[in-house]
């Protein structure tokens, strides 16, 4: 796929409507790690409208252990909001195998409305990282997808560290269990209480389990949101049965809601690209690399000014060229 | 020794096709040819309770069975056949209520008493979850569906068998023996124990349940052990009848069981071969008289091939005869009785069967076995390992991967190919006919009907009267499982080809395969992406697992959506997961429609360079035209080495996207 520089002005224009296309051209060319295709995407990236990258759609994390059913709960979601005539958009995150580099990415197979929503586009990715992390290319199609799409979802599995990179790359984070699985006695002791936004306890239909585990989970948030502005709700709900949603629906918009009115929507999405930019240069350079430039917190802290995509984009170019001109004479 | 002769076994042919005219009169030919009972094969839209004009019936209309969508069609299929001297056994799943509520308004319609019907609809839901894919609705409310069927039948129509537990397809979704005994008796028991746990049945009728359940199980070429198997069975059902549900009367905790012997062995290449199969194999199953079948099919010899014929389906039947009329067999008692050979492997086999029944048991049971993916892992790993063992050899199998040299057969010589195809005209003749039957009838009873009948399934109510009632007013398939989706909702079952499936297979080339996938995926720029995907109604999907299961292993990252796609869905999935190929898999002769749709879906949208592979059973003669209608490669059950399958497929990926082939392994 051979796409003129030129032609990536058009290309974002398309993507601002979603076009299915352009779409899926844009995040093939974000996955290419030919060095041509990665400064084509950089440029792309910073073709696509600031103020809405900046501003608009509502980026969600759902992510939890195995077997939690969220892609069941993911399918009702998007049927709610194909419904309401949103626009959503679907990365759906699956483990690479260490042994052997694939994947198989089966999230389609649970997702009913795959296909069938015209206003609906998944796009399945492999994790491609040896400790369960997120693949780099998450962050950059998520913007492909802000662009056009009212409502992004980046779905992982929780273990290892998917669900501390998911929760670094999104504006809400819902964290999903099942009930009598040991998923919520689990989650409290490890301990990663800045990871959700929001619990849902899936499998309502289950009963009393459901509402113990529900229970259990709303006693620790409690205790560890105590100060904090936005109080983790706890949403017991059955995708199975379709009960429930409305109010992790309105969970969601409220906890978008609350960003917004604490101004912390666009500085998360802010921090979101610096974090971003930090990770590629850290992937490229290694930390030796980052430690030439200053380190990881001097960067963040400069990087955390540049609101606009472009100009993060730039002052990021800077820097790898720096390293590379300065480490030209040892081939990598 | 002198013991009276014995019966012999119910003689069937599993068969079906085009329209219930057609089907009947095939049906009347092989009864005056001395076949004993019916089996009837119904087509996928059927049974997966759609009428033919559905979107989804496109292409598989009559194919794989008859279409049987309301009260006139069961009269055709059944036109100068007495019900009340018939024993008519129904491969119907999903809809089996619908199609036994068909049977008895038939019977009432001729002014039989359904109380002398004698049959077996199949109704066992969780085979079609873990192999056959005919499923339609969540695990909870099929299994309630099962209960219904069983509680009206056991004192409405008495000699009916209302569910055939099957081990059928699990051994052919890779099953072994012991995992065959375990989740058949599994699935059994939670039968049982959700019609006890029903109400319906007053206590002292409860043996009454259990000894009109009964089963359908697979005899393999490794005919000793499956023997042993058989014998297994009866005395674990034995046990489990009386111990766990205290039925006293012990002809009552008989294990009933009809057979239909292995397809899963049965090779396109020298298919001539599958007649000693065929016979080996039922010889497990009728050979020792306190295990043998009740009732016998038999596969065809050219079934890999295609669709068998009458001729085909006569010599499956003269096998049977043969057996029964022209051997001694019939003539002695139990001649394995005492052997201790065959005790040691039947302990063998009831201790590892009691061991994995235990596991499913403390996994929650089968539902929940299913619903976490654990016993369709098991399977799929099981297959993939007998696939390994004929990769490298260590199975044999005569003329596949020895003894391959072979004379040209006159069998596969004549104008046909030595197979039937099914005139591609008759699915419009029957999407006329039934838009005409809809507009035929007094719509009022339609809809007070279809309104009881959801009433029904909300409430706790049995399900059979209210659809005795709907088929009786005119109501057609699509319609009855309409109103039931819309109470159920729909289920997709899980794949279970998990993390930890793996085919392996010979080191080296596997080696050198993930070498041409790594190197590939450099020049690609990303790692080369394989969308899997089955479209249409047919549920096979062992074979589009295993080409999944081992892209994965050799390092490319497969899309797997999974069975009962729509093209459109196919052709969205590819363009919104950025694949560099599709493989679509269709084993119900739809191929040609599928394969058309999906093509032309792909150039709508400029796609058109994307590599499309077929595989399937794809009879010879048909794969030129599918090749200049754009499939890049065809693979059918004569190309079991999935090494050079894979090494095709990246090569076609690579053209694709002007990169030189690599060339064969």
């Amino acid at each position: 796929m051979q796409t003129a520089v030129s032609d990536l002005q058009a290309l974002a224009a398309k993507l601002r409507l979603a076009d299915r296309q352009a779409v899926a051209e844009a995040l093939n060319l974000i996955d290419d790690q030919r060095p041509a295709a990665r400064a084509k995407a950089l440029e792309l990236l910073a073709a696509l409208e600031a103020e809405r990258l900046a501003n608009d759609g509502h980026l969600i994390g759902i992510t939890g252990p195995p077997g939690a059913g969220k892609s069941s709960l993911l399918s009702t979601l998007i049927d709610y909001w194909c419904a309401k005539g949103l626009k959503v958009a679907v990365l759906a995150v699956d483990p690479s195998s260490p042994k052997t580099g694939g994947a198989l990415l089966g999230d389609r197979l649970r997702m009913t409305g795959a296909g069938q929503h015209k206003n609906l586009f998944i796009r399945s990715l492999a994790s491609r990282q040896q400790l369960g992390g997120l693949a780099a290319e998450v962050w950059p199609m998520s913007r492909i997808l802000l662009a056009g799409y009212d409502i992004v979802l980046i779905e992982t599995v929780g273990v290892g560290q998917s669900e501390v990179d998911v929760a670094s790359m999104v504006d809400t984070t819902a964290y999903v269990v099942q009930p009598a699985s040991g998923d919520s006695i689990q989650f409290i002791k490890s301990g990663i209480m800045e990871v959700p936004d929001i619990m849902v306890v899936n499998k309502a239909d289950l009963g009393a389990p459901a509402i113990k585990a529900a229970n259990d989970l709303h006693q620790v948030m409690r205790r560890s949101t105590q100060g904090s502005d936005w109080k983790i709700p706890v949403c017991t709900l059955s995708a199975r049965d379709r009960q429930g949603i409305d109010a992790l629906v309105n969970a969601l918009e409220a906890h978008r809601a609350h960003l917004v009115s604490m101004q912390l929507l666009t500085a998360g999405r802010t921090a979101q690209q610096g974090a971003w930019a930090i990770r590629q240069l850290q992937e490229e350079f290694g930390n030796s690399g980052v430690a030439r430039l200053g380190g990881a917190a001097a960067i963040a802290r400069e990087l955390d000014n540049q609101h606009d995509l472009g100009e993060l984009l730039a002052s990021y170019n800077a820097r790898a060229e720096h390293l590379r001109a300065s480490t030209k004479a040892w081939p990598t | 020794m002198s013991t009276s002769k014995d019966r012999p076994w119910l003689v069937r042919t599993y068969s079906g096709h085009s329209s219930a005219r057609t089907s009947n009169e095939l049906y009347r030919s092989n009864l005056a040819k001395g076949q004993t009972g019916l089996s009837v094969a119904f087509d996928l839209p059927t049974q997966t309770g759609y009428d033919p004009d559905h979107p989804l019936a496109r292409g598989e209309v009559g194919k794989v069975g008859v279409p049987i969508s309301h009260l006139d069609d069961m009269d055709v299929l059944f036109d100068q056949l007495p019900l009340d001297q018939m024993n008519t056994s129904m491969t119907i799943n999903a809809v089996a209520p619908w199609m036994l509520a068909l049977y008895i308004a038939l019977a009432e319609r001729r002014g039989i008493d359904p109380a002398t019907l004698q049959g077996t609809t199949q109704n066992d839901i969780v085979k079609e979850y873990l192999s056959r894919g005919t499923h339609i609705f969540p695990p909870g409310p099929s299994l309630r569906l099962i209960v219904d069927t069983i509680t009206y039948s056991v004192p409405n129509v008495p000699k009916w068998n209302p569910t055939n537990i099957c081990s059928y397809h699990l051994q052919e979704a890779g099953a072994t023996p012991v995992q065959e005994l375990a989740y058949a008796l599994s699935t059994a028991i939670m039968v049982l124990d959700a019609v006890r746990d029903s109400g319906q049945i007053p206590e002292a009728d409860f043996p009454k349940v259990v000894s009109r359940l009964s089963f359908f199980v697979n005899a393999g070429i490794r005919f000793i052990e499956e023997c042993c198997k058989m014998r297994a069975f009866t005395q674990m059902w034995d046990e489990i009848t009386l111990e766990r549900y205290g039925v006293k009367d012990a002809k009552q905790r008989r294990f009933r069981y009809g057979v239909q012997v292995n397809s899963l062995g049965l090779t396109e290449s020298q298919p001539e071969n599958n007649v000693q199969r065929i016979v080996l194999e039922m010889l497990a199953v009728v050979l020792s008289k306190d295990a043998r079948a009740r009732a016998v099919q038999l596969p065809a010899w050219n079934e890999a091939l295609g669709l068998p014929r009458p001729w085909d389906q006569q010599w499956s039947l003269r096998i049977q005869q043969v057996m029964a009329f022209e051997t001694d067999l019939l003539e002695y008692g139990d001649i394995l009785t005492g052997s201790p050979v065959i005790e040691a492997k039947v302990q063998e086999l009831m201790e590892g069967a009691n061991a994995e029944i235990q596991r499913v048991a403390e996994q929650g049971g089968v539902l929940a076995g299913i619903e976490s993916g654990y016993m369709k892992q098991v399977l799929v790993k099981s297959h993939a390992e007998r696939l390994r063992a004929i990769e490298t050899g260590e199975l044999t199998i005569v003329g596949v991967n020895k003894f391959k040299e072979t004379a040209e057969s006159p069998l596969t010589q004549s104008g046909d190919g030595g197979i039937m195809k099914v005139d591609p005209a008759v699915e419009q003749q029957h999407i006329k006919a039934i838009q005409a039957h809809r507009a035929n009838r007094d719509q009022d009873k339609v809809a007070i009907a279809l309104n009881t009948l959801r009433d029904v399934a909300k409430s706790n109510d049995n399900i059979m009267p209210a659809s005795i009632a709907c088929a009786h007013a005119g109501v057609t398939t699509g319609e009855w499982a309409q109103t039931l989706r819309d109470v159920f909702g729909e289920y997709r079952a899980p794949t279970g080809i998990d993390i930890s499936s793996s085919i392996g297979g010979d080191p080296e080339r596997v080696a050198a395969l993930r070498e041409r996938v790594t190197a590939t995926g450099s020049s690609l720029g990303r790692p080369i992406k394989l969308l899997v995907a089955k479209p249409g109604l047919d549920g096979h999907s062992n074979g589009a697992e295993q080409i999944a299961v081992k892209a994965r292993e050799l390092g490319m990252e497969v899309v797997y959506e999974g069975i009962r796609l729509t093209p459109q869905q196919i052709v969205a999935a590819a363009q919104e997961e950025g694949v560099h190929l599709v493989g679509l898999s269709v084993l119900s002769g739809s191929h040609t429609a599928m394969a058309e749709m999906v093509i032309d879906g792909l150039r709508a949208i400029d796609l058109g360079a994307l590599p499309v592979t077929m595989g399937g059973i794809i009879p010879d003669d048909e794969h030129v035209a599918l090749k200049q209608r754009g499939i890049a490669a065809i693979y059918t059950p004569k190309d079991s080495d999935l090494n050079i399958i894979m090494a095709e497929m990246i090569d076609l990926a690579r053209v694709a996207n002007q990169l030189d082939a690599l060339g064969p392994l």
